[in-house]
């Protein structure tokens, strides 16, 4: 029988999320709602000292005063932040000293995402802290990398032994009142990473940690600081998968970069939550904070390939205020079915020289909109910064959108500024190309689609990048006909 | 008392010396309601983000001149093009003045709004086109609450009018501050031709704010071309809100030269009905001092097989501040488009600003869209080049300048005009360089 494309679009369709699974721990869960008594609870329950909870409780008060945003080209029913629990923990030892003792069940999730431990750690080169639900249950190779000074550990742990590092950066980056979910998660935050090059160190691997959205009904916020020091290099992968749920999953996270004198900081981020079903009902609502700062001469990557999530709000920024320092922001987002993506950067430039660079790719298939909203903003004193911004969109149907919103500020006059957008769809000569040297038509989008996501794709880290070029064709998968 | 509650006090007034049984009582009272509820626009719109009009709306206008203002042509004969012979539709301080005007109904019409709406003779063409593409905002609705004057041209199916038609409005600010609305109705049936001039120029150095609306239609296979010659003194300033509708195999253009007032705010919105449209948005945008312009600009592409093309050049000096706000909005239903947008600026002193905010909003997958924006200075290896070859400082930057404009001025199609804005920008850039590009 031939295999027709119909056939393959209802296969695709009725595909379910493949890491849609839920593992059952035991978890310790806190009642619903929030109020102060709940910030209080979090912050005694992770041994906390009284100038952290003092920290939070500041936080909530001033997110108590804001009002949920609603300026992004995003709809959705805005979740009741009194119907979610704020914390949820696996049960069970709260540290393991070895692989054996960590619960075979945990154990068997990492297996079906395919990050097994004994596999991570033969793999060498990448140190996991993983985090399920808001603890760090086990951390790898963190022996080789006390060797050199770095400190790699969770947040909470950080709070405990490193206090004044913490203490000193914490908020420094995105203050707790910048935005509504910022301030959320300041106050309620349950775990993250924490990491610490010193000075002149190159971190010899790259850091890695896995988020996963397990409980069912509980937010995730985790905060995620990572300083590099004087002369330090960090390269640093974020990767995300959710179970399936029906309602909709909170997601706000912060993260905060510090890159002094001569640093360079990469982050890499493939984020691959549940987007909901092709009915857009369930899926991972996604409002994150992410912003970095460059002292003299320092540099800061983001590389971001975005495919899951029903609600995408997220912008990681770079502050370039030191002088010589470069921002840049590699991207790309895909959207299929029902999911919306309002993401995009804000480089500001402060000192002089500073330069940036934005390559945006945006894929939008489905009923999915796609909006690329960025910010180059050129301080008066700012000589010489130099901004290029690429925004390119990909259409698959007309029943998607491709929106771009670029906003461009400029107070001095040695700037120099460009941004192109275009936007395009699959040509079908491209297609017949590929099908007559006997590539099928689905290979051959998958083909045009890494083409077009080429740029962003290389500047992933290896480990990564297969990992990505495998989530496009599965995201796109049945999408043109 | 604000000017917002002076107005809707006035309103009482204003329809006191109208016709009572106006047909347009029922749309200006509605109107006011709007602009009650909505008000002046603040910042924290997203449309208004960088354009704040608070500085102006603190003086305290007058509504209508008290006395009558007579003005010799000799005085103001610099402001018209006066080497091409146009019909002209002039306004002293919003009174039609029958002087120095010189109107038409031979074959086409171009006269007065006022008339247009009292006699029944136009009374189809009104009821089929007046308010129909203006839109809701606050601004545009207080100056439908406030229509009375303006411009009225409608050229019927196959016809051309056979010189260009200019339209200015003169303020002389004999009395104080002053808060004009004129309301400018165009309508071009099928395969009728027109090319207008509008011009808003202030003749004292009274604060004058101009809050102007355009409705323009173009039928079928129609050719519109719209000129804004905006080079007021200091201590006027200008909202322009513009509204095109346009039918299948239409060719729109609108030109926004802006070279002086204080505050300059242009809104221009283009609506495609119907296939193969095309329509075009050119500006050339050259302030200094403490002047502001704003060039708001929306293409709403709904048929398919069309095209636009936006070109937007700005020079920016002393503590001038520019502002691009492009949008390009595709429906679904707008396949194979062809939509262009680009925004050039050239920052001069350390003290100029620039924000813009190319914006594009799409849901069809097969059309052609792209934008680019650049903000850069002049070319240092350029100016070196012909210094070295013996062309001054000031005149080397100036053909830079004039090269970087060109584009646009290129595309002005009566050439007495082309050589005025010439001249105009050769002023403006402070030299003169003995040739006409």
């Amino acid at each position: 029988m031939k295999y027709t494309e119909d056939d393959l679009k209802k296969e695709l369709e009725t595909k379910e999320y493949e890491y849609g699974f839920y593992t059952d721990i035991e978890s310790e869960t806190f009642p619903i709602g929030l109020n102060e008594d709940i910030v209080r609870a979090i912050s005694a329950k992770k041994e906390e000292p009284q100038w952290m909870t003092d920290w939070r409780l500041e936080s909530f008060r001033y997110w108590q005063q804001m009002e949920e945003p609603e300026w992004a080209n995003v709809h959705y029913e805005k979740p009741d932040f009194q119907a979610i629990s704020y914390y949820s923990a696996p049960n069970g030892k709260p540290k393991y000293d070895s692989i054996d003792d960590v619960d075979p069940e945990l154990l068997e999730t990492f297996a079906k995402l395919g990050i097994s431990l004994d596999e991570q750690k033969k793999l060498a080169g990448v140190a996991m802290d993983v985090v399920i639900d808001s603890v760090s249950v086990a951390t790898t190779f963190k022996s080789t990398l006390a060797e050199k000074g770095i400190i790699f550990c969770s947040i909470s742990e950080a709070i405990r032994e490193h206090p004044e590092l913490v203490r000193k950066y914490i908020g420094s980056v995105v203050p707790q009142r910048d935005n509504f979910y910022a301030a959320l998660n300041s106050a309620v935050f349950s775990d993250g990473s924490f990491c610490y090059i010193p000075k002149g160190v190159r971190c010899p691997m790259e850091l890695s940690t896995y988020f996963r959205i397990n409980q069912a009904n509980t937010g995730q916020f985790e905060r995620t600081l990572v300083i590099a020091d004087e002369g330090s290099y960090v390269s640093y992968l974020e990767g995300c998968t959710a179970p399936s749920r029906d309602e909709n999953q909170l997601h706000a996270a912060v993260v905060e970069l510090i890159a002094l004198d001569d640093a360079e900081i990469k982050y890499s981020t493939v984020q691959n939550w549940f987007p909901g079903n092709k009915e857009g009902k369930g899926g991972v609502f996604n409002f994150v904070t992410k912003r970095g700062i460059c002292e003299k001469n320092a540099k800061i990557s983001w590389t971001q390939v975005e495919t899951g999530s029903a609600v995408t709000w997220k912008y990681p920024s770079c502050i370039l205020k030191g002088d010589n320092s470069i921002g840049e922001f590699y991207s790309i987002a895909v959207t299929n079915n029902y999911q919306q993506a309002d993401t995009g950067t804000k480089m500001v430039h402060i000192g002089k020289n500073t330069r940036s660079t934005i390559i945006s790719k945006g894929i939008s298939a489905g009923k999915s909109q796609n909006s690329y909203r960025g910010l180059v903003k050129i301080n008066r004193r700012a000589d010489g910064a130099r901004n290029f911004s690429q925004c390119d969109s990909l259409l698959m149907g007309n029943a998607c959108g491709a929106h771009t919103f670029p906003y461009i500020e400029v107070d001095n006059k040695t700037a120099q500024i460009e941004h192109e957008a275009t936007t395009s769809k699959i040509g079908e000569d491209q297609i017949f190309y590929c099908n007559q040297r006997g590539i099928d038509t689905e290979k051959a989008i998958a083909l045009i689609v890494n083409g077009f996501s080429k740029e962003v794709l290389n500047k992933l880290p290896m480990e990564f990048a297969v990992e990505a070029q495998k989530l496009l064709e599965i995201s796109l998968e049945g999408s043109v006909g | 008392m604000d000017l917002k509650d002076k107005l809707l006090t006035s309103h009482i007034a204003f329809e006191d010396h109208l016709k009572a049984d106006s047909p347009l009582h029922d749309l200006r009272s509605n109107a006011l309601k709007v602009f009650e509820e909505k008000g002046f626009p603040s910042k924290k719109e997203e449309n208004w983000k960088y354009t704040s009009l608070n500085s102006v709306l603190k003086e305290d206008y007058s509504f209508s001149p008290k006395g009558e203002s007579v003005i010799e042509f000799k005085d103001v004969k610099k402001y018209f093009l006066h080497n091409v012979d146009t019909y002209k539709i002039v306004f002293i301080d919003g009174v039609y003045s029958s002087f120095l005007s010189e109107t038409t109904h031979d074959n086409i019409d171009v006269c007065l709004l006022s008339s247009a709406l009292d006699k029944s003779k136009y009374k189809p063409v009104i009821e089929a086109y007046f308010n129909k593409a203006a839109k809701k905002d606050g601004l545009t609705q207080l100056n439908t609450a406030f229509t009375k004057e303006g411009a009225f041209i409608h050229i019927p199916k196959n016809k051309e009018a056979d010189k260009p038609i200019e339209i200015i409005y003169f303020s002389t600010g004999n009395e104080a501050a002053m808060f004009l609305q004129p309301r400018n109705l165009v309508v071009a049936d099928e395969n009728a031709h027109v090319q207008i001039i509008e011009r808003h120029q202030s003749l004292s150095s009274n604060a004058v704010l101009t809050n102007a609306v355009t409705e323009i239609f173009a039928d079928k296979r129609a050719m519109v071309d719209y000129y804004k010659i905006q080079n007021d003194v200091l201590s006027a300033s200008l909202v322009d809100s513009t509204y095109v509708e346009q039918q299948r195999d239409s060719i729109c253009s609108v030109h926004t030269f802006s070279f002086g007032g204080q505050i300059t705010r242009n809104n221009l919105q283009f609506k495609q009905l119907g296939e193969h449209c095309d329509s075009i948005l050119n500006g050339i945008t050259i302030i200094g001092d403490k002047q502001h312009v704003d060039h708001n600009t929306l293409v709403h592409h709904i048929a398919e097989n069309c095209e636009s093309h936006q070109d937007y050049k700005g020079i920016f000096d002393d503590s001038s501040t520019g502002v691009f706000n492009g949008k390009v909005y595709v429906e679904k239903e707008a396949q194979k488009l062809d939509a262009f947008q680009q925004n050039n600026n050239i920052l001069i002193s350390d003290k100029a600003t620039i924000n813009a905010k190319p914006q594009l909003e799409i849901f069809a997958d097969d059309v052609k869209c792209s934008h680019g924006c650049t903000i850069g200075q002049m070319d240092s290896e350029a100016l070196f080049y012909m210094r070295s070859r013996g062309i001054g400082e000031k005149e080397a930057k100036a053909l830079l300048m004039y090269a970087f404009a060109n584009n646009v001025l290129e595309s002005v199609k009566i050439p007495e005009l082309k050589s005025r804005i010439n001249k105009l920008i050769a002023n403006k850039i402070g030299v003169s360089l003995g040739f006409e590009l």
